[in-house]
């Protein structure tokens, strides 16, 4: 029995990883529940839930079961499949794509495992890419619900997702190509580590690609914050103009499942702009072995960016966001991608 | 084991896409194939050309189809209608269909036959994306090149026929 503990727990330990982050993605998203109402009611200078648990604290749980508790609801024009299908594709999405985003580097479990384990699902060699592919993805879960509900609000907010999340990808994605030309890799891990060096010789671990790619990095978050379809780019859920947008006709726990993708998203396009930019686990000073700790302080603070974003900034005009998109922030990330190319080739950074 | 498994996904799913009424599944279908496609190349060692596939084909490709299919609002093909006045369904054209269908088969049947000769790999795979970025940007240039003006000249033709006329005194 012994041995086969030994042997076998590297892949225990794996599975493990598997399962901690699939509990964290969820635990997550109801935190960050909490958070944007909390949030929210302070920029509004009010006090937010109060009421459930310690300040509040349980309020997620209270809206989760109020939320399964509610009765399923299907239109009669909608199509079944599709309608049944589309916030399964949506939440899905959002779940993969953490697969092959690295949390920290390589830990022993203090000792526990005879070899070090990496803490990360995956380390594919173009998760770049892997991120790219799933999140456009998700997309479909939003459009094929916005189709299948067969109502006018819901096709609409699924037309305006699609458009949106088309035109924000191509920033979106050559702000993350001048990123893999300073790193020299497509896999994230070695990104981060790329980013473990000193900054002007004297501030260890601090060598991060913000300092190297700022506009990058506004590029990339904005792209990110419309491609998680969030405020100030939440047009497919326009509640002046389009009701709830795509998830108009859905109730109970597929309504969830959207909320879920949602928030996951965000989390996911957090963890991603911290591993490209913000040196993922590293920071002066701090060992590698607490870097997951660094790595969720980062997180932590995009997200209150999101959150603060939301609740400051007031929505766009649809036709300003396409002729943002199109007009300033694609020729932008161009010209930063073609900069980027000439430094590295000239400094051989 | 797998091979087959994203083989036979692939065959069924485009058999599919065209047996289906519904234009909006046969968009669907045809992404499962690209999926199941894109999963043989990772069989293949070729991740990249497998997370190409799903980013182009699958993700933006048909995001434009199924919009466009959205848009058109087209929940059924209208079949009879179909019959009596579409041009391709009628006797001429389904023969030279016909005709190409087993001009088709008989030229796959022939390559197939000799793939065993033939289908080999060169000796060094080109898999890493600097490999293949560096023979994309050297041996391979020209054709390169070529392809990019031809898609260039692809998005002009398409602009200039998406734009709006000009009317006389005034804007739109």
């Amino acid at each position: 029995m012994g041995g086969f503990l030994s042997s076998n727990s590297f892949v225990i330990a794996q599975v493990g990883i598997c399962v901690v982050i699939w509990v964290a993605l969820q635990l997550s998203a109801a935190v960050m529940v909490y958070m944007e109402r909390k949030v929210c009611a302070y920029l509004q200078q009010r006090v937010g839930p109060n009421r459930v648990g310690y300040a509040g604290l349980l309020q997620p749980i209270a809206d989760v079961v109020k939320l399964l508790f509610k009765e399923e609801l299907r239109p009669a024009a909608a199509d079944p499949l599709l309608f049944a299908l589309a916030p399964i594709i949506a939440a899905t999405a959002a779940f993969a794509a953490f697969a092959v985003v690295p949390f920290g580097g390589s830990t022993t479990l203090l000792g526990l495992l005879d070899q070090p384990l990496q803490l990360g699902v995956a380390d594919v060699n173009v998760g770049v890419l892997v991120v790219f592919a799933i999140t456009s993805m998700g997309v479909y879960g939003i459009v094929l619900a916005g189709w299948s509900s067969n109502s006018k609000y819901s096709l609409l907010g699924g037309l305006r997702s699609s458009a949106q999340m088309i035109s924000y990808e191509l920033s979106y994605g050559t702000a993350l190509a001048a990123v893999i030309l300073l790193a020299n890799s497509m896999s994230l891990r070695d990104i981060v580590n790329a980013q473990s060096g000193a900054l002007f010789g004297f501030i260890p671990q601090f060598r991060w690609f913000l300092w190297f790619q700022p506009i990058g990095f506004l590029i990339f978050f904005t792209a990110g914050i419309a491609e998680t379809n969030r405020a100030p780019f939440d047009f497919p859920e326009a509640e002046q103009e389009l009701v709830a947008g795509y998830h108009t006709e859905y109730s109970s726990m597929s309504f969830g499942m959207f909320f879920l993708a949602e928030y996951i998203n965000m989390v996911t396009v957090s963890a991603v702009a911290t591993d490209l930019y913000l040196g993922g686990w590293w920071f002066p000073f701090v060992p590698e072995s607490l870097g997951w700790l660094v790595f969720l302080a980062k997180i932590s603070v995009l997200l209150f960016f999101y959150l603060w974003m939301r609740w400051s900034l007031p929505r766009y005009r649809y036709d300003q966001l396409m002729t943002f998109g199109w007009k300033f922030l694609l020729p932008a990330a161009v010209l930063n991608l073609i900069a980027t190319a000439a430094c590295v080739l000239y400094f051989g950074l | 084991m797998l091979f087959y498994f994203f083989g036979a996904l692939a065959v069924i799913a485009s058999l599919l896409v065209i047996a289906q009424r519904n234009p909006v599944y046969s968009v669907l279908l045809l992404i499962t194939s690209f999926g199941a496609l894109s999963g043989l190349y990772i069989l293949l060692d070729a991740p990249f050309a497998a997370a190409i596939q799903i980013i182009v084909y699958a993700g933006a490709i048909m995001v434009l189809f199924l919009f466009v299919v959205m848009l058109l609002n087209a929940p059924h093909e209208d079949t009879d209608q179909d019959e009596r006045t579409h041009p391709m369904l009628r006797p001429g054209p389904m023969r030279f269909g016909a005709a190409l269908a087993v001009a088709l088969i008989v030229e796959l049947g022939w390559a197939l036959s000799r793939s065993g000769i033939s289908g080999r790999f060169p000796a060094t795979p080109v898999t890493s994306v600097q490999a293949i970025g560096r023979s994309l940007y050297t041996d391979y240039a020209f054709q390169f090149e070529v392809t990019s003006v031809l898609i260039l000249v692809a998005m002009v033709g398409a602009v200039l026929m998406a734009r709006r006329e000009e009317q006389p005194g005034g804007k739109h």
